[in-house]
């Protein structure tokens, strides 16, 4: 007997296409129309369904079975067995159940409004995402609200920021509709590159409609009529899947001249950025979005009325935009649900490191960071004691075992509210060398810094060469006192917030694992760092 | 293509510098821009040619010197590092018998390092040109290396 309607959902993300989905693609229609199944199942390739570092994944329903690292090898095995059958192939099955739900919806600990298609819909194909309601939000904003109409609703809904430390949404797009000037921009951020960060890439390849609609939306409330999204130069698939998108909604009416007969124009350019992490930045961004070497600019004025060529723009995070359809179609109050009275919505994260089940979750604000680690990643991979988590990537905060009950939200996390927007958590065992990582994370900066000020370009080179004689045991505890100097006066003379932010990675680090620093200080590098080698 | 082909598929204006400066260093074998890309690129825009230098100098992705015909690019940033990036870096050093920033004498490769490449879900990561290839072992690196000098 054949099972009717089946969906089979294969994750083509960048991990999958360089785990070599594509073959895994090419046998799976083969061999369905070998047996005669093509039509009752259907293929769908959909973004990321949650899942890292399991090679090519896929999904069948309504069975809700998941399968890891498939190989073409495996594919005759899941069609002879589960499809015709209807019996799964054990060998091949994840022991985790990745969430796919409708808006809001709880699943187990995860709550998807940001990520309600990704993994669900084939991002490739415009009418998908309509199928699930997209650009309705559009429609309404359109036809029906006064741009500060749309304002308001974000205000009230209470959105902030997700790129940086929480700014609301709302305030910012009011500053920039009420900033004169002819001409107006709403730029996406999309320059991902806080390390272990990957949420924006999973939303841009699993979702991209969502994002041309939030911009088209906040072009509507600024009154801008040109949108850019400045993506990370190495995002090939994000930018191929943007193109793509922005080529189908032109021909939908839905970018371009008078959309849906309002009046109203706008359309969305893609520019790739080329290699430089502190173009994250804002200011950095537009500079180099004006064809410059990408330097933070002096602030104020601020982006909201100097901004792209100098004029009103709205610069914002694609999780932040991610938002805002659904505020739009569902109301500030709904949206309100979701999370904590000053921090409403939801949170995207990427858990990775030593964990069972490594990937990509989205929770509520206020989450404790407990149930993201043992819940939602499945606890420490091998059942091995956790030793540190090093949360928002390089420029973070290392947190320890007894921080586990912290609520993440912009307020609870107080002055280390940045690290939130990144949603990076790495996990660390106790096989973990905390002088090997926090030497990786200062290579980091040396190398981002973009030079332009004294304290962090001089900086970012002392912290980098005193860690390695603390390591290498040629340093006592003074050179760990005099890296706490650093980064305090990296952290009130530096220009941007990169040279701010190293402070936060150095202190938690030292604060928390004192004695490892100093048993390095005396003894020289641990088995860890051999192992690394004493990279200096 | 035509140098003057790549440029004309985009509009004159400075905003979109970094992405012609990609296609002009993509059409390149030896991966790297030429004074005359530069020269192109400044007049084409409207750009003080100095503007141009500057620009392309501070962006890692952009290179001024001839590069390998493959460019490797191992992440090293903590996620990698945990995974064990410094032993891929070390074997691939080995195999290539060069340092990082140098290219073989063969023409063939240059070795690099970058920061976090948001793939770290399957870390350790290297880059091969515009490739993401992951779960490296020192063993994986090698053999890539090798099945890339086979296939020429
Ligand atoms: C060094 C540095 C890197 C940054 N990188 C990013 C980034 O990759 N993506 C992002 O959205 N914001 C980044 N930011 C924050 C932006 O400056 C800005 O606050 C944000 O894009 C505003 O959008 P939001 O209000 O939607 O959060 C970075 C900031 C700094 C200082
Ligand atoms: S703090 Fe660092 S990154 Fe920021 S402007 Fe100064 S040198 Fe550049
Ligand atoms: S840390 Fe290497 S890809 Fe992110």
């Amino acid at each position: 007997m054949r099972p009717a309607r089946t969906h089979v959902l294969v994750a083509v993300d960048e991990e999958a296409r360089l785990s070599g989905v594509e073959q895994v693609l090419t046998a799976l229609h083969q061999i369905l129309s070998e047996y005669g199944l093509s039509e009752e199942v259907r293929v769908v390739e959909t973004g990321t369904l949650g899942i890292s570092g399991q090679g090519v994944v896929l999904a069948v329903y309504p069975d809700a079975v998941f399968y890891g690292r498939v190989r073409p090898e495996d594919v005759r095995e899941i069609v002879e067995v589960h499809l015709l059958k209807g019996r799964p192939v054990e060998r091949l099955r994840l022991p985790t159940a990745a969430p796919v739900a409708r808006p809001g919806e709880i699943l187990g600990r995860q709550t998807r409004i940001v990520l309600r298609n990704v993994g669900v819909i084939n991002p490739e194909n415009i009418e998908e995402y309509i199928a699930q309601g997209g650009y309705e939000a559009l429609a309404k904003a359109l036809s029906g609200m006064k741009p500060e109409e749309v304002i308001e609703e974000i205000r009230r809904a209470g959105l902030r920021g997700r790129g940086g430390a929480g700014f609301p949404t709302g305030v910012k797009w009011q500053a920039v509709r009420s900033a004169p000037g002819p001409e107006k921009y709403v730029i996406c951020n999309a320059d991902e590159g806080e390390p272990g960060t990957f949420k924006d890439r999973l939303i841009l390849e699993g979702d991209p409609h969502r994002i041309l609609e939030a911009m088209t939306i906040a072009g509507y409330a600024v009154g801008a009529r040109l949108g850019i999204i400045y993506v990370r130069g190495e995002y090939a698939l994000s930018i191929r899947r943007l193109e793509h998108a922005i080529r189908q909604a032109r021909e939908y009416g839905l970018l371009g001249k008078n959309i849906l007969e309002s009046g109203f124009s706008f359309d969305v350019e893609v520019r790739p950025g080329a290699g430089a992490y502190v173009c994250g930045e804002e200011t950095a961004l537009i500079e180099s979005l004006e064809g410059k070497r990408g330097w933070p600019r002096i602030r104020p004025p601020y982006p909201v009325t100097h901004g792209f060529w100098g004029r009103p723009t709205v610069v914002n995070n694609v999780e932040t935009l991610a938002n805002v359809p659904d505020i739009v179609v569902r109301g500030a109050g709904w949206y309100r649900t979701f999370g904590t009275p000053t921090c409403p919505g939801t949170k995207v994260y990427t858990i990775l490191g030593h964990v069972r089940f490594p990937g990509l979750v989205e929770v509520e604000m206020g989450t404790p960071l407990r149930v993201l680690i043992y819940e939602l990643g499945g606890g420490v991979r091998d059942d091995r004691p956790l030793k540190a988590v090093l949360i928002g990537g390089a420029a973070g905060a290392f947190l320890t075992p007894k921080d586990l009950d912290v609520r993440l939200d912009f307020d609870s996390l107080a002055g280390r509210a940045a690290v939130l927007g990144s949603g990076a958590v790495l996990v660390m065992d106790d096989s973990s060398c905390i002088v090997d990582m926090l030497t990786s994370i200062l290579h980091f900066f040396r190398h981002e810094s973009c030079g332009q000020c004294v304290p962090c370009r001089v900086g970012t080179d002392l912290l980098v060469r005193l860690l390695a004689e603390v390591r290498r045991g040629e340093a006592g505890p003074e050179a760990l006192r005099r890296m706490v100097e650093i980064v305090e006066a990296m952290r009130l003379g530096s220009l941007c917030p990169l040279g701010q932010s190293v402070a936060l990675p150095v202190r938690s680090a030292l604060e928390n694992f004192q004695e490892e620093f100093l048993a390095h200080a005396q003894g020289g590098p641990c088995a860890v760092c051999h192992a690394q080698g004493g990279r200096a | 293509m035509e140098k003057k082909a790549i440029l004309e598929k985009f509009p004159r204006s400075p905003d979109v510098l970094l992405a012609l400066l990609h296609a002009l260093q993509r059409a390149n074998p030896q991966n790297y821009l030429t004074h005359e890309d530069l020269e192109l690129a400044a007049q084409y825009l409207g750009l003080p040619l100095s503007r141009v230098r500057d620009a392309v100098t501070f962006y890692t992705m952009f290179s001024l010197k001839p590069r390998g015909k493959h460019i490797i690019r191992v992440c090293a940033s903590p996620n990698c590092h945990l995974a064990g990036a410094w032993s891929v870096l070390e074997e691939l050093k080995g195999e290539l018998g060069i340092d990082v920033g140098e290219t073989t004498p063969d023409g063939l490769f240059t070795l690099e390092c970058t920061s976090c490449l948001g793939v770290c879900g399957v870390a350790p990561v290297m880059m091969v040109d515009e490739e993401v290839v992951g779960n490296l072992t020192p063993l994986r690196a090698r053999e890539v290396i090798r099945r890339i000098r086979e296939g020429g």
